[in-house]
């Protein structure tokens, strides 16, 4: 594949991640080197407590990156001011929003945050981005709804709009199908797909659904407790790097099937 | 944030029945005045000169008083509502009125503990408005410290309430050491009062209010971000510790002033934001805002002529009379409504 000549949107360079206190450096990983081009859906997968949500943490910028670089649109994430960094990068975390009274429209509405005046008045090229992201997601029955009436499904496609409408080159979302019925979850990543196609932005997310990864993302990221590799789902079943994700004793990867089995 | 629905309706109904409840409010009181002589009064030409000087000088600025202290605890308190995404939240969770407290009472009882140069200070009106605005800026000093250190917007509120102990805790030790007459003096304080304030003293009481609420409306912005959660906002491009700064700062000039000069008026701040949450049913601050403005100054003003005893020669203390009307209706609301948003 020839990915030289394509726009690179999220780069790291001989990253590294962790935690520092006063006393001691935690390493969680090191020597991170992945790069995200323009339009690609991503998946990150690893097992619990191997660094997935540390990575996102420190790729947005919650936290600090212990060593190397990141680049957003080849731009050092540390020189990013924030209402810049939020004109390059939204996102869907796993936290519940603090008001659940907000209609849908006024929810996504607020994507358009770092584009609006001083008090946040929406002008005609606004709304029809807002509208825009209310169809691309299939949401626009619910436009009038509020958050507390809806599903855990259907509020996952409202986040989404609102990344979309926040109309960045890079979405990150953390485990975007927890707490979601197996349809959901197909349905939350095929959606994805589908957006990271249509609007040629780049979606990055982190998941458990290691099959539907599989079958659905044009590159993967796989954090394991020795490194992290990043590739096409193909590539990495080749190599062998999904039997390296968990412990041997219970579940071992069938690459005919491209799914975890359970060991009898 | 746009919200589809439009507010011209309820805004004009709400104007036009503060405009009601301030002719009412003026119109009683322990003399009766018709009300045909009332109008006349305000603008100047009242045929009865003890009449137009009970008006200009005693119930017209009662009467603003209470449009600013209902109004400047409705705000305060949606502020911080907003800003610890906890329906609890008043004005007073920083430990404002906890702050105001301590300088009141230092000012009444600490004469008879410490003697030497509390005694020297008379007890008159401004030495406890300004003990009240020292005590509250001092703990609110105090605040703005810890809330530069600290990342996490709870702590704050938790070191609010830890402040809130402390302070009640010195009160109790000096009321045990004081007199029975500086005790009253004290309780008195303590019932809030919205008379007794000359022009002057209204019109810097203005000024501050007004600055409290500038500083709030340039934070609308940055309140409907913060409906999402920190996270949310911080990926929004919202400068998270700024914001809750000005919020702070905003907070502490409406309740400290309102404290300072109408003693620790209760409930308006908790009850206010809500109530206008169920009417409007929005979270949008920029219709929020000035919807809390003008229910809590009529609210206030409602609370304030029942306090009066229509016809009669007493006034009740207004802090009760907060609580006794408000406390039910807030009750009934969310009983109707059967749910508690922000």
């Amino acid at each position: 594949m020839s990915n030289t000549n394509k726009h690179i949107v999220l780069k790291t360079k001989d990253l590294s991640i962790g935690y520092k206190t006063k006393k001691a450096e935690t390493v969680i990983a090191d020597n991170i080197n992945i790069e995200l081009h323009k339009g690609e859906f991503i998946g990150l997968v690893g097992a619990n407590g191997i660094g997935k949500s540390t990575l996102l943490r420190t790729l947005t910028n919650v936290q600090n990156s212990l060593s190397g670089s990141i680049y957003i649109n080849n731009k050092l994430l540390s020189e990013f001011q924030p209402e810049d960094l939020a004109k390059a990068m939204s996102l869907v975390l796993t936290e519940q929003i603090a008001s659940k009274n907000l209609s849908v429209f006024e929810l996504v509405a607020l994507g358009r945050q770092p584009y609006t005046n001083w008090i946040g008045n929406l002008s005609e090229n606004d709304i029809t981005i807002i509208n825009r992201s209310l169809q691309q997601t299939n949401i626009e029955a619910l436009k009038h709804k509020r958050c507390f009436e809806l599903s855990d499904g259907q509020l996952q496609k409202v986040m989404i709009a609102r990344a979309l409408a926040q109309d960045t080159d890079l979405i990150i979302l953390d485990e975007p199908t927890t707490h979601l019925d197996m349809y959901h979850k197909a349905y939350i990543l095929k959606l994805l797909q589908k957006l990271a196609k249509e609007t040629n932005k780049t979606i990055l997310f982190s998941s458990h659904e290691i099959d539907l990864a599989i079958q659905l993302c044009d590159k993967m990221i796989v954090m394991t407790a020795n490194n992290v590799v990043s590739d096409t789902p193909c590539n990495l079943i080749s190599k062998g790097t999904f039997n390296t994700l968990f412990p041997k004793d219970l579940i071992a990867f069938d690459e005919n099937t491209g799914s975890f089995r359970v060991k009898k | 944030m746009q919200t589809s629905k439009t507010y011209k309706i309820p805004f004009l109904v709400l104007a036009l029945i503060l405009i009601i409840c301030f002719i009412i409010n003026i119109s009683l009181g322990s003399v009766s005045i018709p009300l045909k002589s009332i109008f006349n009064s305000l603008f100047g030409t009242a045929d009865n000169e003890s009449w137009q000087y009970i008006i200009q000088n005693y119930r017209l600025p009662k009467a603003f008083t209470a449009i600013l202290v209902g109004s400047g605890l409705g705000i305060s308190g949606l502020l911080m509502q907003t800003l610890f995404r906890n329906p609890l939240a008043g004005p007073f969770v920083l430990g404002i009125t906890s702050g105001a407290s301590l300088g009141v009472a230092l000012i009444i009882m600490g004469a008879s503990i410490f003697g030497g140069f509390f005694a020297t200070i008379l007890i008159s009106k401004w030495s406890i408005v300004i003990a009240a605005s020292l005590g509250s800026f001092l703990v609110l000093l105090t605040v703005l410290i810890v809330s530069a250190k600290v990342r996490d917007t709870m702590a704050i509120l938790i070191i609010g309430l830890m402040f809130g102990s402390i302070t009640a805790a010195i009160v109790s030790v000096l009321s045990y050491f004081s007199s029975a007459e500086q005790l009253q003096q004290y309780i008195f304080w303590g019932f809030g009062s919205l008379g007794n304030l000359s022009w002057y003293e209204l019109f810097i009481f203005f000024l501050i209010y007004c600055i409290g609420i500038i500083l709030s409306v340039v934070s609308i912005k940055g309140l409907n971000t913060l409906l999402l959660g920190e996270n949310y906002a911080k990926s929004l491009g919202l400068n998270i510790k700024q914001s809750r700064l000005i919020i702070i700062i905003a907070t502490s000039l409406l309740a400290g002033t309102i404290t300072a000069f109408a003693g620790p008026i209760a409930f308006i701040g908790l009850a206010i934001p809500h109530m206008t949450r169920q009417i409007f049913s929005t979270s949008n601050h920029k219709i929020l805002l000035p919807a809390v403005f003008l229910f809590g100054a009529i609210v206030m003003l409602i609370c304030d002529s029942i306090a009066q005893l229509p016809t009669s020669d007493y006034t009740l203390p207004i802090n009760a009379i907060t609580s006794l009307i408000g406390a039910p209706v807030v009750i009934w609301l969310l009983v109707r409504k059967r749910k508690m948003m922000f």
